[in-house]
């Protein structure tokens, strides 16, 4: 600021086009000195390193994440984290990765640790796991093998969990009893789970319009890809070709789905689901106690009591449809996930911090003893993807039903998405199939083979891609030896 | 040039570098970098690899373009006539010296400053399918014929009505551009059109229309550019890019935006955002060669 009312100053004691240069000259130096200041990461005081960690959670979630922080940071004097709650994490840290400055650590969604890897974009972990002096193997043979399977790509590890999640039939004790079932006996095959639909659905005498009812497969409907694996079919075959057409059990899953739609009729349904609000409101058809039954995850709980509180429900494995296997019931997995995108300026402090968030200690009996997985999971009352839980953790537990959860990850039945770079496409494609589907738009036939060709498309599409890019990239090292591949330049082009 | 000259054209040009870096730096870069994106392979992560026409020749086979190409004509081709006409409509009652004219134009004004997302939630609740104001007004209507009124956002057949009624709530910016030309017609006109003894309707059509024709243009072209663009509502109310029931709201920038961001095909999404903005110009070059004969500017 001297600089710049010195520079003022000077206009009126010389020469006219001198002091006007000496101001533009001034106030360019103001703005590049801003611009510098603002770029710089502000050190703190007492010389730790400073790493960023970009997260999803806000509310009562992120305070959980923040107090798990405030542990790590307390723990040690060398690194010093913060916590940046950012929406929609994912792609901010892809653009600010293809920028070049990404965050030291980022929560992102299983769902596309595929897309950041196929795009190179993340910090391969396993140098740092065998730098500690463990092999990899025996570092992932802590967690539930579904867990630890979210966490590779193409044989290498390039994230971790920071919360894991399964997803389970929640149902309504209360609106079981009034309709004369057992409160405690959820449906066991999905041919039950169709008979307690039909017994918990009510209409109006006087309109016949629905007024309650008892399960409707897109009710939320978050997971209909899960449909598939649930029935016993599948998405991609065992030569890594796109199935969903051509598998069998799709087709039973898709006709069940449509069955809904028929038995209820396509006009009622739409007339009494519209009527429900998003799922983070009371007017969720669970909350509002007009959906008797849903598949919901873990964090479930944590809704309830804030938007339906006293709701008397239970939860329960996946009744049997033809998925799982002989050893397990069928279920699915999801994780939150933590990563270290490649290019940032501190990744040994990133792999400190991510190695502190999947510490355990399976011997703790108090809060204070608890590895942070478990002080997060515990928190955020969530499952912990670990095989081993702790005596405190199993103890303090706030969810009633965490044992159903455990159970379900455990189970050698237990599915996840698939890890592929298209994923977000399938998805997407899926979704929009079973919703036609649902809505009579199409047959289960046509909408299946319709979304085989063009998820085959897609596929081939990929591989093309990702062939050309790393042809790309070969020859680019050919070119200039001795540069750095891992940062991508927007001006070099192939 | 002279010397003073020169030094003037420095001064004038240092005081206005900082836009001309903006302009540069926010806008003519990123344009031309789409450009060359829109003929490359390019996830954003990594490097681009060209690709010549292929983002192009894709687009013609995907299906899913198409569809949110016919969804977001079919938006447009309702929204802008019927903007035009509502926010003219408006207008036209809001010249009127009536009393409290003033209260009446800001209350119409108020929706074009609320913030979308806010106004998107509160539609959301407006086309509740159960419990939305709307459907408690329209019901007995319907009832009349014993039918049952539209689950709008639920229904494939009446989401797109539904985002393009909402689409009239915003018209508040039109009108008040449509009350200045108004402002702008000579009182005279209508005297002597009032003596020869025009009617009401008369003088609507020979006088106000024609006088107020560059401002129809205007508000016309400045609909077509924003209706094929629209993305804020329809992201809130169908929670995502994947419109929702069954694609009926899958509208071009939802699609532009789920290829760059998600699919993370930045190339194709690139080669869409050059084709959208090569619609748009030609739909504008169509609407300027259509209404060449129709626009009296006075003055």
């Amino acid at each position: 600021m001297r600089a710049l009312a010195s520079t003022l100053l000077l206009q009126t004691t010389r020469d006219r086009s001198t002091s006007g240069r000496r101001l533009i000259i001034g106030l360019f130096i103001l703005l590049a000195g801003l611009f510098v200041s603002a770029c710089r990461p502000d050190q703190p005081a007492d010389g730790r390193v400073r790493i960023v960690y970009w997260e999803k959670w806000t509310g009562t979630e992120g305070a959980a994440v923040q107090e798990v922080v405030d542990r790590f940071n307390s723990l040690q004097d060398r690194i010093y984290v913060e916590y940046l709650a950012v929406s929609q994490v994912d792609r901010k840290t892809i653009v600010a990765t293809a920028g070049g400055d990404p965050p030291d650590v980022a929560g992102i969604w299983a769902a596309q640790v595929a897309t950041f890897a196929d795009n190179n974009a993340l910090t391969p972990l396993e140098d740092f796991i065998e730098a500690d002096g463990t092999s990899v193997d025996e570092f992932l043979s802590r967690y539930m093998p579904v867990y630890a399977d979210m966490c590779l790509f193409d044989g290498r590890v390039f994230a971790l969990p920071s919360t894991p999640a399964t997803i389970a039939l929640h149902w309504n004790k209360t609106l079981f009893r009034e309709a004369g079932l057992d409160p405690e006996r959820p449906p066991r095959t999905l041919a039950e789970l169709d008979e307690y639909a039909r017994r918990l659905t009510k209409r109006d005498p006087d309109t016949g319009e629905i007024t309650q009812i008892g399960f409707l497969p897109q009710e939320p409907g978050w997971w209909p890809w899960a449909f598939f694996g649930w029935f016993g079919g599948s998405l991609f075959d065992e030569e890594g070709e796109v199935s969903i057409g051509s598998d069998p059990h799709n087709l039973t899953a898709m006709e069940w789905v449509r069955s809904y739609t028929e038995e209820y009729g396509l006009d009622d349904i739409t007339r009494f689901t519209s009527g429900f609000g998003g799922f983070a409101s009371p007017q969720f058809g669970f909350f509002s106690r007009r959906v008797a039954m849903v598949f919901q995850g873990v964090w479930f709980d944590n809704y309830m009591s804030q938007f339906s509180p006293g709701l008397d429900y239970g939860a329960a494995p996946w009744p049997e449809a033809g998925g799982g296997t002989t050893e397990g019931p069928f279920a699915i997995a999801d994780a939150d996930i933590l990563i270290i995108p490649r290019g940032t300026s501190h990744p040994k402090e990133a792999w400190e911090f991510v190695k502190y968030l999947n510490s355990v200690n399976p011997k703790a009996e108090t809060k204070a003893e608890l590895g942070g997985m478990e002080l997060l999971c515990l928190l955020q009352a969530k499952n912990s993807p670990m095989h081993d839980w702790s005596p405190y953790f199993l103890r303090a537990h706030p969810h009633p039903y965490i044992g159903v959860f455990r159970e379900l990850a455990s189970s050698p039945g237990v599915v996840h998405l698939p890890m592929v770079g298209i994923w977000q496409e399938y998805d997407r494609e899926i979704t929009t199939m079973f919703d036609r589907i649902r809505l009579l738009d199409t047959t289960p036939n046509a909408g299946l083979a319709y979304t085989h060709t063009r998820i085959t498309g897609t596929w081939n599409r990929h591989r093309k891609s990702m062939q050309r890019q790393r042809s790309a990239a070969a020859k680019a090292a050919r070119k200039l030896p001795g540069t750095d591949r891992s940062k991508p330049n927007p001006s070099q082009i192939e | 040039m002279t010397r003073g000259e020169w030094r003037n054209l420095r001064i004038g040009l240092g005081f206005s570098s900082l836009w001309i870096v903006g302009l540069g730096v926010f806008t003519l870069y990123p344009v031309a970098a789409s450009l060359f994106y829109s003929f490359c392979d390019y996830s954003i992560l990594q490097r681009p690899v060209w690709a010549g026409m292929e983002n192009f020749s894709t687009m013609l086979g995907d299906d899913v373009f198409w569809i949110s190409l016919k969804n977001t004509l079919i938006f447009a081709g309702f929204s802008v006539p019927m903007g035009l006409a509502v926010s003219l409509s408006l207008a036209l009652l809001l010249n009127h010296e009536v009393r409290g004219r003033a209260v009446y134009r800001t209350i119409f004004y108020l929706p074009s400053i609320v913030p979308i997302v806010a106004s998107s939630m509160l539609w959301m609740w407006i086309f509740n399918g159960q419990y939305g104001v709307l459907n408690w007004v329209i019901g007995p209507l319907f009832r009349l014929w014993g039918d049952s009124p539209p689950a709008w956002l639920g229904d494939p057949a009446w989401s797109k009505p539904a985002l393009i009624l909402m689409s009239l709530w915003g018209v508040g910016n039109s009108t008040i551009i449509y009350l200045a030309g108004l402002q702008d017609v000579p009182k005279e006109y209508y005297e002597s059109a009032s003596i020869d003894g025009a009617s009401s309707w008369q003088r609507l059509r020979y006088i106000t229309i024609p006088m107020i024709s560059p401002v129809i243009y205007f508000n016309l072209i400045m609909g077509i550019i924003g209706s094929l663009q629209v993305f804020t509502q329809v992201f809130v109310m169908t929670g995502g890019t994947d419109g929702a029931p069954a694609r009926s709201t899958l509208f071009y920038a939802l699609y532009l935006f789920s290829t760059a961001f998600y699919d993370l095909r930045m190339g194709y999404a690139s080669a869409m955002a050059w084709v959208l903005f090569l619609l748009i110009a030609g739909l504008t070059w169509i609407a300027t060669r259509a209404a060449r004969r129709r626009i009296h500017y006075s003055g």
